[in-house]
């Protein structure tokens, strides 16, 4: 069971926590809506709740809660530019399917 | 595969919920826009990696250029390329040629009273050329962010008034851009300093941008900014430092064809890029060529001190005005704000300091720190912060009120109210069986009706005749959060009703703001004068008026031919002293008038009542004071 982030991912964590100040890491879910079914859940972290699980790399803490685990392990967080667009990026080994935009997915 | 963002704890958009919104300052020189992505404001860049956009227009044969592409026109094709236009926005005709030394596009001769730039696509107004800057904006939002954005809150300077507010809108409008909210720049400013959650204080707001120039004091209050007042001077930017230097460079080399369009176009740049050198260094050599001369100079910093000195203690004065308004002290201010690329002139930084006594806040790019505002509010707005964090309160510039009898100016909203706002003011009727009354809402701090400004006019009409002063009209006057006006009048009695949308006519400049707020100090003595002489010509014409009605109806059954002859001798007294402009012999006439009439007045009294009671029985009366009068 692991999440991993790439290098360019962890950065930009790492820079994000600076300057928000405060927050012990990132949250990685999923919620079950969206047109697919589910839809990923992208988050500071102020407390951790002790049923999540907390996965250490590359300097940043990922929290993740059991439920949302079972869908997103071996996730690797990507941070991506696409045009002037630039943000992250789920892949995700078990999603198989993915709306249109590709906001939610099934898996 | 959509690219995430990272939200706040619990705060998650679901999928297909995400509230993208931007910010947009559109400025006189530039403009910009900036989005809260992963909790952080940013303003967004171009495909280049630009983050300013000049708000520069160019109409090519087949297309349109914004910002640098267009800039590079600005030299070799001045009379279709458009830069300042937000100088021209909500003014009329009549006020464009006043400032027209700065222009150097052609005005086309229209119908409309809209002024309209004559290029080789068509003339255009202000507006239209307006929604080409906010359309590339919209464009380069939409690809950074990756989809459509919810909308926008586009910022303006706080002298804007509703005529220039309102073109700002349509600008939005012809965009296809939803306003969220239109935000003064100064405000947006201490937003982006976070001045929001720091101690209660009271803040001034310099904003010396391209083209306007812009002083606020706000108070904040638990996290709440009020702007207490507002001040300026919308003709005066960093445009003005570049032409006094260019009318030196002009002097020193006696350069002979300045005002050809390409020419003044050059010398404005050059200077331009003087002025911003001379920020980092002590002096800096200036060379134009043009096809007829050439010359080289230097300029150092003594020389741009003396030069632009006289511009930025206009800008001082407008702030000792705003303190004056806003009842503060300069040592009473416990932050000031720098914005617009103007304040890195170092001759700025150090007059204000030294005018409020404090060191100015200089950290966020001066350039950028109001879109970054106008785009945290816009995150507000939207609903992506829990709840409403910023509550933002605004002042309108002008007060506005209505006309009343003898062309006075009541008002009903006072200037530097907090907006939004609401306010009711009853009026009555002035003749008897009156069944319609003119609303002619105006703005403007003067106490005549010809010293201010019309902003609208409408008609209450078909509520029931009553006797002077019976009918109670209500007038309403709703200024909305983007100090945009409603005025509505209701006859209470009745009910019947009318309002008015004011869209404003467009027609009058900052500086005339600026102008009539001076007037109105200067002119306060004066004015006070006014007001009392016509309030006595107005209540002489009253008494008049009853009085003529009176003898009309029963003057002969109850006077005798020799008291009838003496009421309208000191009648006649009344009636030529009327229109002199002493307001002392008039008070007198209409008391002295009132003195003769009351005797006559007694028995119109008895007469009425007699009539009224005339066949019935005392017992049918049940107050014992009725019976006495009926008695006597």
């Amino acid at each position: 069971m692991a999440i991993t982030l790439t290098e360019p991912a962890a950065e930009r964590v790492k820079a994000f926590l600076e300057s928000r100040g405060k927050g012990v890491g990132l949250r990685l879910g999923v919620k079950t809506m969206g047109c697919s079914g589910m839809s990923y859940v992208l988050e500071f972290v102020d407390d951790i709740n002790p049923e999540d699980e907390v996965f250490e790399h590359a300097g940043v803490k990922v929290i993740v809660d059991p439920k949302s685990l079972v869908y997103l392990d071996g996730t690797e967080l990507d941070y991506t530019k696409e045009g002037l667009n630039e943000g992250f990026k789920f892949n995700n080994p078990k999603e198989k399917a993915a709306c249109g935009c590709g906001e939610s997915f099934t898996v | 595969m959509a690219l995430i963002q990272i939200a706040e704890p619990g705060e998650s958009t679901t999928a297909h919920q995400h509230r993208l919104a931007v910010g947009i300052d559109l400025g006189t020189t530039n403009s910009l826009v900036a989005s809260v992505r992963s909790g952080e404001v940013s303003t967004l860049p171009d495909s280049d990696g630009n983050h300013l956009l000049p708000s520069i227009v160019h109409y090519a044969e087949t297309d349109v250029h914004v910002g640098l592409s267009a800039q590079q026109y600005s030299v070799s094709d001045p009379l279709n390329t458009i830069i300042s236009v937000k100088r021209l926005m909500g003014h009329g005709v009549e006020d464009v040629s006043i400032e027209d030394a700065h222009y150097s596009y052609v005005f086309a001769e229209s119908e409309s009273s809209v002024p309209k730039i004559k290029t080789r696509s068509g003339d255009v107004s202000a507006v239209q050329v307006s929604a080409e800057i906010l359309k590339t904006l919209k464009k380069r939002a939409i690809e950074t962010l990756g989809d459509e954005f919810e909308g926008a809150v586009i910022t303006v300077p706080a002298y804007f008034d509703d005529a220039q507010r309102q073109a700002t809108k349509d600008a939005a409008k012809l965009a296809n851009i939803k306003v969220l909210r239109l935000l003064n720049e100064p405000t947006a400013a201490a937003v982006a300093y976070g001045l929001d959650t720091g101690n209660e204080g009271i803040i001034a707001v310099y904003d010396l941008g391209g083209g306007t120039f812009d002083i606020s004091i706000l108070r904040l209050n638990k996290g709440i900014f009020e702007v207490l007042a507002t001040g300026g001077n919308s003709s005066l930017g960093g445009d003005d430092f570049d032409y006094e230097i260019s009318q030196w460079i002009i002097a020193q080399s006696g350069i002979t064809n300045a005002d050809e369009p390409a020419v003044k176009r050059l010398l404005m740049q050059q200077a331009r890029i003087a002025k911003e050198s001379l920020a980092e260094k002590n002096s800096v050599e200036i060379s134009i060529n043009t096809d007829a001369d050439s010359w080289l100079g230097t300029l150092d910093r003594e020389q741009l001190t003396e030069l632009l000195t006289p511009l930025v203690k206009k800008t001082l004065m407008s702030c000792r005005r705003a303190l004056r308004d806003a009842e503060v002290e300069n040592e009473s201010i416990n932050e000031v704000v720098m914005v617009g690329g103007s304040t890195r002139t170092l001759i700025v930084r150090e007059m204000v300091a030294e005018f409020f006594e404090c060191q100015p806040l200089t950290s966020i790019n001066p350039d950028t720190v109001v879109a970054t505002g106008a785009a945290l509010q816009a995150d507000v707005l939207v609903g992506n912060k829990p709840d409403d964090e910023m509550l933002l309160l605004d002042v309108i510039p002008l007060s506005l009120g209505i006309e009343t009898m003898g062309g006075l100016v009541e008002k009903v909203i006072h200037r530097n109210t907090a907006i939004p706002v609401a306010k009711a003011q009853d009026f009555t009727t002035y003749k008897d069986g009156q069944t319609a009354m003119a609303v002619h809402v105006l703005q403007g701090d003067r106490e005549l009706v010809t010293d201010c400004r019309s902003l609208a006019r409408f008609e209450l009409r078909g509520f029931p005749p009553q006797v002077a002063g019976a009918a109670r009209i209500r007038v309403t006057f709703q200024v909305d959060a983007d100090g945009l006006l409603i005025v509505s009048a209701r006859e209470e009695n009745s009910g019947v009703e009318a309002s008015v949308d004011v869209k404003p006519s467009y027609g009058l400049s900052d500086n005339e703001i600026e102008n009539m707020l001076r007037d109105s100090m200067e002119h306060a003595e004066d004015d006070m004068h006014a007001r009392s002489l016509r309030e006595q010509q107005v209540e002489a014409d009253r008494v008049l008026e009853a009085l003529d009605s009176a003898l009309a109806t029963d003057g002969e059954q109850l006077l005798s031919q020799q008291e009838l002859d003496q009421i309208k001798t000191v009648q006649q007294v009344l009636v030529d002293v009327k229109n002199d402009a002493d307001i002392a012999k008039i008070e007198q006439s209409i008391k002295q008038l009132e003195k003769a009439c009351e005797d006559y007045v007694a028995r119109r009294m008895n007469s009425n009542i007699k009539s009224a009671m005339q066949g019935h029985l005392i017992e049918e009366y049940s107050s014992d004071a009725m019976s006495k009068e009926e008695e006597s």
